[in-house]
Parts: C-alpha cells; sequence; structure tokens
C-alpha cells in the first residue's frame, strides 16, 4: 500500500462497527456534576467560586493555576454545592467542584454569539482559546493556547489534524467527522491564521472513506488545507508517528515537542473545540463520549457535558446487556479499567468501553521465547524484551540505556506478545521510576 | 454486582497468537520433511522420530514434576526439540540413542539452564552433537534409498572428495542422509508455511543461505551444479530454515539477525570446505548460538527519534 505511515505497529481488532454509524445524541446530566481542577496537564486550576454561589453555562469556575494549566468552565447552571475530593477515571482522587443543576442551563452573557474569526488578531485568538479552558482532548490534556504559542510561529509549517483515531472501538472523532466536517475544516482554518506559514493537514486513517470523502469534498477549495490519508495501523494516531507519516518522515524524540519538527497537532475535538470558541463563543463545556462493547445494550455516540456522572452515559446507552467483566474509560489499548462508574466525564474523556470477557486475565503470562515480535511492533523502535529483562530486576540505569524513556507506552508489544507478557504495564512503572529519580537528583 | 470487575493497566486486549501456536505452526512445518523421511526409509524412521518425542515430553515432564514446577509439555517446545533431533537421526539408528538424545537435549540444555527460553544453545543440536562425538559410526551410519543398503558416502563426502553430485538429486532427496534433511523441496514446503504464518522471517535463512553460496563459490568451486547441489545437502535447508530460527537462540534484533545468518553463512562454508568433515551446519548453529548476546549488544536499533536523517526541525 502506498500510503503513509509509520515502521511497527499493530492490527487489534478494530470494533468500530458498533458505534460507526449511530449519530451523536445530546444527553443531558441527571445528578451533580463534577468538575475536578486537573483535567489537563500543569498545575491543577484553581478554583473562583464558593459553596453556595450560583453559576452559569459557560462561567468560569476555576482558573488556571500557571503558565502550562487550564481554566475549568460549568457545563450548566445551578448552585455550587461544595468543593472536594472526587473519584476519577485513573483511579485518582481529585479535588473537584460540586455543582447541582438546576436544568435551566442559563447561559452568560455573549455565549454562543458568531464571530468572524478573520478580523481577530493572533493574541485575540490565542486569548479566546485560553479563556474557553480548551486542552488537548485526544487524552494528554496539554493546553491548548501554550501549543499555539510557540518559541516560533513562523517555523511551523504543518498544523496537523490528527484524526487517525487508531485506537480501536472508538468512534467519537469519526462521527464528529461525518456530521460537523465545516466545523473541523472551520477550526483547522483558525489554526492557520496564527501560523502564515503553515499548511493544514487532515490525517486520517483509510478505514473511514466516507469521512475522507467529504473532507477532501469540503476542503477542495482550500489552497492551505490538504486531507492525508494514512494506512490504518495502531497506533497512527500517536502524534510522534502521526508527525512521521504527514510530514515524510520528521522524527521527534520523547523530550522534543511537536514544534520542534515544525508542527502543530491536535485532535479532531480539539480542533472543533476551537472552532466552538472562536466563531461561536462557547467554552470548552461538552464532549463527544462513545459509549461501547460487548456488554452494552445499545452502543452509540453522545454529545456530553462536562461534569456529568458515567453511570448516566451509560444508562442513556441502555445499561448493560450483559454482566461486564471490564470496564475501560477509553478504548482497548490506552483505556483505564475502572472499578467503579461513579465518575465524571472530564475533558479527556473518550469513550466508555464494557466487555463481557477480559482478554488479559484470560491469557495467563508464560516465559519468554524471544520470538522479537515486540521489537517488530514497536513504533519507537526500542527493544521491549531487553527492557523487560532491566524491569524484572529494577535496573532503573539500564532501562534507560536501552532508551525505555522513548516508550510511548501504546501497548504494542503486550498486545502482540505470544506469551502474554505485561510489558507496557511494567514499562509504565519503570518510567515513572525513572522520573521519580530524576526529580529527586533535580 | 455479583462479579468483581478485573482491573489492570492498558492495553486491555491480545493478540491470538500465543506461544503454543507457534510451536505448533513449527511442528507442522516439519510434517512434509517427516512424511518424506517415512517414504524413503520406510516406517521405522517414524519411530525413530516419535521415541524422540517422546523422550523429549517425559524428560521435560518429569524434571518438572520432580522440581516442583508448572508442568508446561501442552506449550509445544518440548515437541518441536524432540522432532528437529528426531528428523537428525539416520533412519537405522538405534532407538535407544536419540531417546539418550532427547534426555540430554530437554534435561541438561534446557531444563537446567532455566526452561524455555533460557537455553542458550538450541537443545536439539547439542544433543546431536552430543550423539555425533558419543556415537559417531551409529550416527554417520546412513542408508541409501536406492538400494536400502548402508550408503558408502553421503552426497557432501562425495563432493568433498572430488566427486560430483547432480543437484536436482539433493533438491527432491533421492539421497542417503538423515531421517529430516534429505528432501530440500519437502523442507522448504515447510519453510513456505512459516514464512506465510510469519513464524519466521527470511532474515537469517536468507542471509545464511546467501552467505554460504557466495562462500562455496568462490572457495569451492566455481560450478553452479556445486555450488546448489552445497545448497540443497547436508542438512542446510533444514538448519537455516528450522534450527537457526530457533527464537530462543537466535538474536532477537533485526540487524542481529541479519549479522548471525552472515556469520552462519560463513562458519558452516568454512567448516565444510577447509574443515575435516563434509558437514558443518550443526557445529556452525551452535557456535553462532554463543555469539547470540554479543550480537545483539551492538545491533540495538536506534529509537524513533534519535538519529533519524530527518531529526527535528529543518
Amino acid at each position: 500500500m502506498g500510503l503513509s505511515t509509520f515502521k511497527g505497529g499493530v492490527h487489534p481488532y478494530e470494533g468500530k462497527e458498533l458505534s460507526a454509524d449511530k449519530p451523536i445524541q445530546i444527553m443531558f446530566p441527571k445528578g451533580d456534576l463534577v468538575y475536578p481542577l486537573s483535567q489537563h496537564i500543569g498545575a491543577p486550576a484553581k478554583p473562583i467560586v464558593a459553596k453556595g454561589d450560583k453559576v452559569l453555562v459557560g462561567q468560569r469556575i476555576a482558573e488556571a493555576g500557571g503558565f502550562i494549566s487550564a481554566h475549568v468552565i460549568s457545563s450548566v447552571s445551578g448552585t455550587v454545592k461544595g468543593i472536594e475530593p472526587r473519584l476519577v477515571a485513573n483511579g485518582s482522587i481529585l479535588q473537584s467542584i460540586i455543582v447541582e443543576n438546576d436544568g435551566e442551563y442559563k447561559t452568560v452573557e455573549g455565549f454562543g454569539e458568531k464571530r468572524d474569526y478573520t478580523k481577530l488578531s493572533k493574541q485575540e485568538i490565542r486569548d479566546i482559546v485560553k479563556e474557553a479552558g480548551i486542552v488537548g482532548l485526544g487524552g494528554a490534556g496539554f493546553p491548548t493556547n501554550v501549543k499555539l504559542t510557540p518559541k516560533d510561529e513562523n517555523a511551523i509549517d504543518y498544523v496537523i489534524v490528527n484524526a487517525a483515531e487508531c485506537e480501536p472501538y472508538l468512534t467519537s472523532d469519526y462521527r464528529v467527522m461525518m456530521e460537523q466536517p465545516e466545523k473541523l475544516v472551520g477550526g483547522l482554518k483558525v489554526m492557520l491564521q496564527l501560523f502564515d506559514n503553515a499548511k493544514g493537514v487532515i490525517g486520517i486513517e483509510e478505514n473511514k472513506p466516507e469521512a475522507i470523502k467529504k473532507l477532501q469534498e469540503l476542503v477542495k477549495n482550500e489552497p492551505r488545507i490538504e486531507v492525508c490519508p494514512l494506512q490504518t495501523k495502531y497506533p497512527q494516531g500517536g502524534e510522534r508517528f502521526l508527525i512521521y507519516a504527514v510530514t515524510g518522515g520528521r522524527e521527534i524524540n520523547s523530550t522534543m515537542l511537536p514544534a520542534d519538527a515544525g508542527c502543530v497537532v491536535d485532535n479532531v475535538d480539539t480542533v472543533v473545540a476551537i472552532y466552538n470558541a472562536v466563531c461561536e463563543s462557547t467554552p470548552l463545556i461538552r464532549k463527544i463520549i462513545t459509549v461501547t462493547g460487548d456488554a452494552v445494550a445499545n452502543p452509540q455516540n453522545f454529545e456530553v457535558r462536562l461534569g456529568t456522572n458515567y453511570k448516566d452515559v451509560l444508562e442513556a446507552a441502555g445499561g448493560f446487556k450483559k454482566e461486564p467483566e471490564k470496564m475501560i474509560s477509553g478504548g482497548p489499548m490506552m483505556g483505564q479499567a475502572l472499578f467503579s462508574l461513579d465518575i465524571p466525564v472530564m475533558k479527556n474523556s473518550s469513550a466508555l468501553t464494557c466487555f463481557t470477557k477480559d482478554e488479559v486475565a484470560a491469557n495467563a503470562e508464560t516465559a519468554c521465547i524471544r520470538c522479537g515480535r515486540c521489537i517488530d511492533v514497536c513504533p519507537g523502535h526500542v527493544v521491549p524484551q531487553m527492557m523487560m529483562a532491566a524491569a524484572e530486576r529494577h535496573d532503573l540505569a539500564l532501562f534507560e540505556k536501552l532508551n525505555g524513556m522513548e516508550c510511548c507506552e501504546c501497548g504494542s508489544c503486550t498486545f502482540i506478545c505470544p506469551a502474554h507478557r505485561p510489558l507496557t504495564q511494567a514499562f509504565k512503572e519503570m518510567r515513572k521510576a525513572v522520573m521519580a529519580e530524576r526529580r529527586k537528583k533535580a | 454486582m455479583a462479579k468483581l470487575l478485573n482491573v489492570s493497566s492498558s492495553p486491555h486486549v491480545r493478540s491470538k497468537v500465543s506461544t503454543k501456536n507457534i510451536m505448533y505452526d513449527v511442528a507442522i512445518a516439519m510434517v512434509p520433511a517427516l512424511i518424506w523421511g517415512v517414504m524413503q526409509f520406510g516406517i521405522r524412521s517414524l519411530i525413530v522420530v516419535a521415541a524422540t518425542v517422546a523422550s523429549c515430553m517425559l524428560s521435560e515432564y518429569a524434571f518438572e514434576k520432580y522440581m516442583k514446577k508448572p508442568i508446561t509439555i501442552t506449550d509445544g517446545s518440548a515437541l518441536v526439540t524432540g522432532m528437529i533431533l528426531g528428523l537428525n537421526m539416520p533412519p537405522s539408528i538405534p532407538v535407544w540413542i536419540p531417546c539418550l538424545g532427547g534426555v540430554f537435549a530437554i534435561i541438561i540444555v534446557k531444563q537446567l539452564y532455566g526452561g524455555l527460553g533460557q537455553n542458550w544453545m538450541n537443545p536439539a543440536l547439542a544433543a546431536r552433537c552430543f550423539l555425533l562425538i558419543s556415537f559417531a559410526s551409529s550416527m554417520t551410519q546412513f542408508t541409501d534409498p536406492a538400494t536400502d543398503a548402508i550408503a558408502s558416502a553421503t552426497p557432501l563426502a562425495v563432493m568433498k572428495s572430488g566427486g560430483e553430485v547432480a543437484w536436482m538429486d539433493l533438491f527432491i532427496g533421492k539421497i542417503p542422509g538423515t531421517i529430516g534433511e534429505v528432501s530440500a523441496v519437502a523442507l522448504l514446503i515447510g519453510a513456505a508455511y512459516l514464512l506465510y504464518k510469519k513464524v519466521i522471517s527470511i532474515r537469517i535463512p536468507g542471509t545464511y543461505i546467501l552467505t554460504f553460496a557466495i562462500f562455496a563459490f568462490i572457495f569451492g568451486r566455481q560450478d553452479v551444479n556445486y555450488v546448489l547441489a552445497q545448497v540443497f545437502g547436508g542438512g542446510l535447508i533444514f538448519g537455516a530454515f528450522f534450527m537457526a530460527t530457533d527464537y530462543v537462540t537466535s538474536p532477537i534484533t533485526p540487524k542481529g539477525q541479519i549479522v548471525f545468518g552472515i556469520c552462519l553463512g560463513i562458519l558452516t562454508g568454512l567448516f565444510r570446505i577447509f574443515g575435516g568433515s563434509a558437514e558443518g551446519v550443526s557445529y556452525a548453529i551452535i557456535f553462532c548460538n554463543i555469539l547470540v548476546p554479543l550480537i545483539e549488544k551492538v545491533t540495538l536499533p536506534t529509537a524513533f527519534g534519535k538519529g533519524g536523517k530527518k531529526n527535528g526541525s529543518k
């Protein structure tokens, strides 16, 4: 196949047919809304409301706690019930603002007003993005306004929309591209206004032919934008591998930023959020969530207000048809396993995937036979088999020497391992240990 | 909820490939060679292979039972070792010799070093070499399938003493030799299956055979028939596709596999053309097994973003 891609990668069962053809349903929250103060990389936001305060849709309730941080915006109108620790998807317990929904959805002034982005200055656009509390919605949660403010904006020659959606089972980005492609292209045009030397590229896996067709039609008369179909292969949507595929071979390592390769990369939902904020004065208060898996009664896609309880989202999809053995926030390759659904939808939530069978438990670990499949599939070109040997001895120095810190935790090695060894899991711990060690030294 | 949820770190899905089905694929791939062996040398060769397999699996079971380790005989690795060893035996060998070889392969070479994945020598080959040294005459008495009598010399020995052998006979397998090594075509069918199933890559066998062919052409005879006969004779095909590719005892890095194949080609050529014996594949592979950690050390891949040509911005 002549399509662009990277070296390595795997082909897990896609499972997208469960929800790919289900249009996005708007769902309204039922109970209280929970807004954790840390929904992004960087310093937690600082609450600027107190118990008993009235809030409106679109009102800022916590402000960025530093340069790398982001505001938190209320997605409903109602009363602040308190600020208390709450469980979130990754298992940690975070300080969160609890808002009681009055069900009226009264908005702040100017909410939803149309705006002509071409009349805005670059700084104005960046400020709007910051005000809207937008962070990378693909999972990392890096504050978008920071990403849009590289050291040298003239050195950026690619603005890349990550539309690969390589994670199995997820269809939220696909639905957005099918239903609101003009918003995606609009958001990209806003971004291109910030970078005079850049061209916009929408990188999308070729397993979404209809979306590709739709977008190609839409950008026909946009000289600065092109659609770049990519091979369907996990993890094609990994930022570094997407850059490699789209730019024809630019590589960045784990210590570099996309801007070091002249790129700004944002995923579909983030670009749409930029459009909503800049052109429609709507801050980040919604997320598209795929509810899927063989345990779910009616797998489908929802537009959900941030802070909504996962239980409500599941209920909207008809609940369970079979008892699940595993529930995941996100997809099966990189998602977080859940032990409770009493958690809020956050900026980086993308899906709720529930399986009746846990493939991890069903495949017991056996001895490594040194088959080398982990090396063949590793998109980071490291040596998982040897890194695992280092991890088993907790040898941090050897782990670093083997470029263990270049692991992107995509899980390809663990997926392919015929001995079913928990490679990625060990690497995550080792990487944390190495980082803790570095902090201690610093 | 009655049932507790499973919570584990991502990824939450696994591919369908497992150690077991890899091992069974390797076993299946040896079946054409086994069938050819039985057709050529009679039912006795099937008994030899069956006895070797049984000996390997029983040794594994007994050792693990005695050491109170989990019993792993169903993973197929002892079956594969047994088949390789059995196919490396002359058809007329007294059955107790390959059985002893099986015990040696599994207990001494594999289990004493820690079991599956830990041995640094190919168990079947180590056992073959052990038997070759210990029972030299039984191990080198080959039946000529044409006459059913003991053959005077293997094709390689004929070539070594300056004689000519038609390469087509070696390719098809109408020659004296061990049960499994005689028919290149039967072995290549199995090899194609392994390549198709992506159990092995062409890196090791390809570089091995190519390097050896070049070596034989330069230092042997500048004659196509000679080179082809060398390639298809003496277990080179069997060794290249089924023994040199053994995961445990070959380099894990892609570049290392190429280096490994080249080393094998050169050593096999040296042993066959300049050495005392006409054979060389088994010793070459075992010798290169020892080099594996060293080869891996110098052939680590460059991590993504660390040294690529287009590294970073323009």
